[in-house]
C-alpha cells in the first residue's frame, strides 16, 4: 500500500475538497429548496429555520407538521440556530454571558428531555500548536459541562471531549471563521425523539 | 565547531556494515588542514563536491553505481552544505577506485572534495559498495597542498537496500567534512492529510528522510496525531481522536505489534517516548486540568508529574533521561517551562515575546526547538535548556510542531499555507529552510534516529 501522490493528484484533492467546503456551507435559509418533501431530517450542520432558542423565523420550510419544522425533543431541534454551542474569546475558556445565556436554554431542554444524554465536545481555532489546542479546548468543554451541572443537569448525563484544532466548524481561516471555531459543542448521544 | 576528527574515530563509527577498511585507509591524513564545513553557523558557501557514477563491472552494477552517487549526492545537497558538480563539469566520466583519481584536474573543474566508489554483486548475490572520499587539494602545480584521500569504506547489503547504502555513504561524508554525524539514513514517520479541512482523513506514514518509498501505516478509519518514534527503535506511540475518546497506541514498525496503552479516566494526549525507550509521558486532562505523567512501559505503572491547575502539555525528555521540557500556562500565556524526570524543581525558560509551545529537546542535548507564536505569525527557534541564545529559524502564517534529525542539526516541521501542511526541513543556523521531498498534505513528522 503505498502513496504516490503527484503533486496534481494533491491539488486534485484540494480543490475537491474547497469544493466540497462549499457546498457544505449553505445559507441558513436555504433549506428544503429543492426539495419539496417533508425534510425535516436535515443534514448535520445545515441549519433550518426553527423557533428553539430564537425568536422563531418560523416558515414552514422543513415541514414535518411541527410549529417551526423540527419535532419537539429531537436533536435537530436542540442543534437549531447554533442552540448547541457556546463560543469562546481567544485563548479563553470563561463563559460569555451569551455563551451563559445559551447555556440556561440547553439546560432548560435537557430538564425537558430527562432521558438525554449529552457529549460536550470542545474546539478550538487553527491559530495555535496541536497538543496545546487540545488543552485549551478540553478546558472549554469543561467550562461548559460545570455550567450545565450548575443548572441543575446530573454530570452522569454528560461526558466530555476535546477535539483540539481538529474539527474546525468554519474553514475560511478569517476572522468570523476562527471565532466560530472556538467553542464548546453540546453533542447528544441518546434520548433524544 | 569546524573539526577534524580522526579516521580511527570515524571508521569506528560506522563499522555496523563495514566490511573491512581498505588499504588505502591507513594512507596518513593529510598535513594540512583538509577541507572542513562549519554547521553551527555564520556563513557558510557549500562546498563543491563532485560524485561521479560509482564504477561496475556490467550494466546492472553500473546502474545502481549511477543511482547510489545521484541519491548520495542529492542528500549532501540538500542538507545546504554541499554543491554537487553538474556531470557536464566531470573530468573524468567514471573513476576506477585502485588508481588514485587526477585531483589536480577535479580541483581544475571546481570541485574541492570527490567521492568515486565501486559496486560489485559478489557471488551469493550481495550488492557491495566501496567508496573513497578525496580531498582534492587546494594551491596549485605540484605544491597543492591538502591533497589525499580522507576516506575509505565498504559497505554490503543486498541489492534492494540500495538506497539505504547511499544514504550511508552520505552519512559518512557528512561525517567527514563537517564533524557532525550524519542523518540521511533515517525515517520520517507523520500524517498523511486526505479529504476536506472540516472532514480531514489522517492517516499514519511512513517515508525515507528523502522522501523516498512513502507508504501508510493506518488506514484512514481513525484520526491519527503526533507520532513520535522511540530514540532506540523502530517504534513510534502516537494518537488516536474518536468521536468519544483520545488513546495513546505503541507501534513496533518492524514486527507491527500494536497496543493501546491502557485506558485512563479522562483524555490521554501528546505522548513522547523516554531516550531509552522505557518509559512514555503524556498528558492527561481530566475535569478541564492537563498534568504530565509518565509511564513506565514495563510495570505498566503511571506516575504524575505536574499537579498545577494550568495546561501543562507537551513533555519531551532530555537525552539523558534526568530532565523534562513542557509546555504550561500557569504564568499566564503558554511558555516552555523543565523539571527534572521526577518532577521536582519546575522553572520557566521561555521569556521573549509571544506564545512558546511545542518543547522538543535536541538528540544533542544542547537545544530545546519549539514553536512560538506572535500575533499572528509562528516561529520555528531554538533556545539552550537554560533558556539563553535564542534563535528564531523560520516565519510564517502556520509553523508548528518541530522534530529533530538525529544528529540534532536539522529539524523538520509542518508548515500550513492556503488551507494546506507541507513538510519542511530548517537547519539550526535557519540558513537552509526547504520543502520536504514529500509534496502532498502531510502534518506532524516525527524523525527515526539512525537506522541499525
Amino acid at each position: 500500500m503505498t502513496l504516490r501522490l503527484t503533486s496534481q493528484a494533491a491539488l486534485a484533492l484540494m480543490l475537491a475538497g474547497s469544493l466540497a467546503a462549499c457546498a457544505h456551507k449553505k445559507p441558513p435559509m436555504a433549506t428544503g429548496m429543492n426539495d419539496g418533501s417533508s425534510g425535516s431530517a436535515s443534514m448535520p450542520g445545515d441549519r433550518g429555520p426553527s423557533t428553539y432558542g430564537s425568536t422563531g423565523v418560523g416558515s414552514g420550510a422543513s415541514g414535518g407538521g411541527y410549529p417551526g419544522g423540527y419535532r419537539p425533543g429531537s436533536a435537530e431541534e436542540f442543534a437549531a440556530n447554533d442552540g448547541d454551542r457556546v463560543f469562546f474569546d481567544y485563548d479563553q475558556y470563561t463563559l460569555r454571558a451569551e455563551g451563559r445565556a445559551a447555556l440556561d436554554a440547553q439546560a432548560a431542554w435537557l430538564t425537558r428531555y430527562p432521558n438525554v444524554q449529552i457529549r460536550v465536545e470542545g474546539n478550538a481555532d487553527e491559530r495555535g500548536t496541536r497538543e496545546y489546542n487540545f488543552a485549551l479546548a478540553g478546558r472549554r468543554a469543561s467550562a461548559t459541562r460545570e455550567y450545565l451541572s450548575t443548572k441543575g443537569i446530573n454530570p452522569a448525563r454528560m461526558e466530555t471531549i476535546s477535539y483540539g484544532k481538529e474539527r474546525p466548524l468554519d474553514t475560511s481561516g478569517t476572522e468570523p471563521g476562527m471565532a466560530r471555531n472556538r467553542n464548546a459543542h453540546t453533542a447528544i448521544v441518546s434520548g433524544a425523539r | 565547531m569546524t573539526m577534524t576528527r580522526p579516521l580511527a574515530r570515524l571508521a569506528a563509527a560506522v563499522s555496523l556494515l563495514l566490511a573491512a577498511a581498505t588499504p588505502a585507509l591507513a594512507a596518513s591524513p593529510p598535513q594540512q588542514p583538509p577541507v572542513e564545513i562549519d554547521v553551527s553557523g555564520g556563513q557558510v558557501q557549500p562546498l563543491p563536491i563532485a560524485a561521479p557514477a560509482f564504477a561496475g563491472a556490467d550494466a546492472r552494477t553500473s546502474q545502481l553505481g549511477g543511482q547510489i552517487a545521484r541519491v548520495m549526492a542529492a542528500d549532501l545537497e540538500r542538507s545546504g552544505f554541499f554543491r554537487p558538480l553538474p556531470q557536464s563539469a566531470f573530468p573524468q566520466a567514471t573513476l576506477d577506485i585502485a588508481v588514485q583519481p587526477d585531483l589536480t584536474a577535479w580541483r581544475g573543474a571546481g570541485a574541492q572534495a570527490l567521492v568515486n566508489g565501486l559496486t560489485t554483486i559478489d557471488a551469493d548475490g550481495r550488492l557491495r559498495v566501496d567508496f573513497r572520499l578525496w580531498d582534492v587539494g587546494s594551491g596549485s602545480g605540484a605544491n597543492a597542498g591538502g591533497q589525499g584521500q580522507l576516506l575509505g569504506l565498504q559497505f554490503t547489503s543486498t541489492p534492494e537496500n540500495w538506497r539505504r547504502m547511499a544514504h550511508k555513504v552520505a552519512d559518512a561524508v557528512y561525517r567527514q567534512l563537517t564533524g557532525e554525524d550524519g542523518y540521511f539514513d533515517t525515517r520520517i514517520v507523520f500524517v498523511a492529510e486526505s479529504g476536506t479541512r472540516a472532514q480531514r482523513i489522517k492517516r499514519l506514514a511512513i517515508m525515507d528522510q528523502d522522501g523516498a518509498n512513502p507508504s501508510f501505516l493506518t488506514d484512514g478509519t481513525e484520526q491519527v496525531l503526533t507520532p513520535r518514534f522511540s530514540g532506540t527503535s523502530q517504534e513510534i506511540t502516537y494518537m488516536t481522536l474518536g468521536t468519544d475518546a483520545a488513546r495513546v497506541h505503541l507501534f513496533n514498525i518492524e514486527t507491527g505489534r500494536h497496543e493501546t496503552l491502557g485506558d485512563f479516566s479522562g483524555m490521554v494526549f501528546a505522548p513522547r517516548f523516554s531516550p531509552d525507550g522505557t518509559k512514555v509521558a503524556f498528558s492527561v486532562q481530566k475535569d478541564g486540568n492537563s498534568d504530565i505523567y509518565v509511564m513506565d512501559l514495563r510495570s505498566r505503572e503511571s506516575k504524575r508529574l505536574t499537579t498545577d491547575p494550568s495546561i501543562d502539555t507537551s513533555p519531551s525528555f532530555s537525552p539523558d533521561g534526568t530532565k523534562v521540557v513542557f509546555n504550561s500556562d500557569r504564568g499566564g500565556s503558554p511558555q516552555l517551562y523543565v523539571m527534572n524526570a521526577n518532577g521536582s524543581n519546575q522553572r520557566r525558560i521561555s521569556f521573549g515575546k509571544g506564545r512558546y509551545t511545542t518543547p522538543v529537546w535536541s538528540p544533542k542535548g544542547d537545544w530545546i526547538a519549539f514553536t512560538r507564536q506572535e500575533g499572528s505569525t509562528f516561529h520555528i527557534g531554538v533556545m539552550h535548556p537554560d533558556g539563553s541564545e535564542e534563535r528564531t529559524l523560520t516565519s510564517a502564517g502556520l509553523d508548528e510542531g518541530p522534530t529533530w534529525a538525529p544528529n540534532g542539526r536539522v529539524l523538520m516541521f509542518a508548515r500550513e499555507s492556503a488551507g494546506s501542511s507541507r513538510l519542511w526541513t530548517v537547519d539550526i543556523t535557519g540558513r537552509v529552510s526547504r520543502a520536504a521531498e514529500y509534496r502532498a498534505a502531510a502534518t506532524d513528522p516525527a524523525w527515526s534516529p539512525l537506522l541499525k
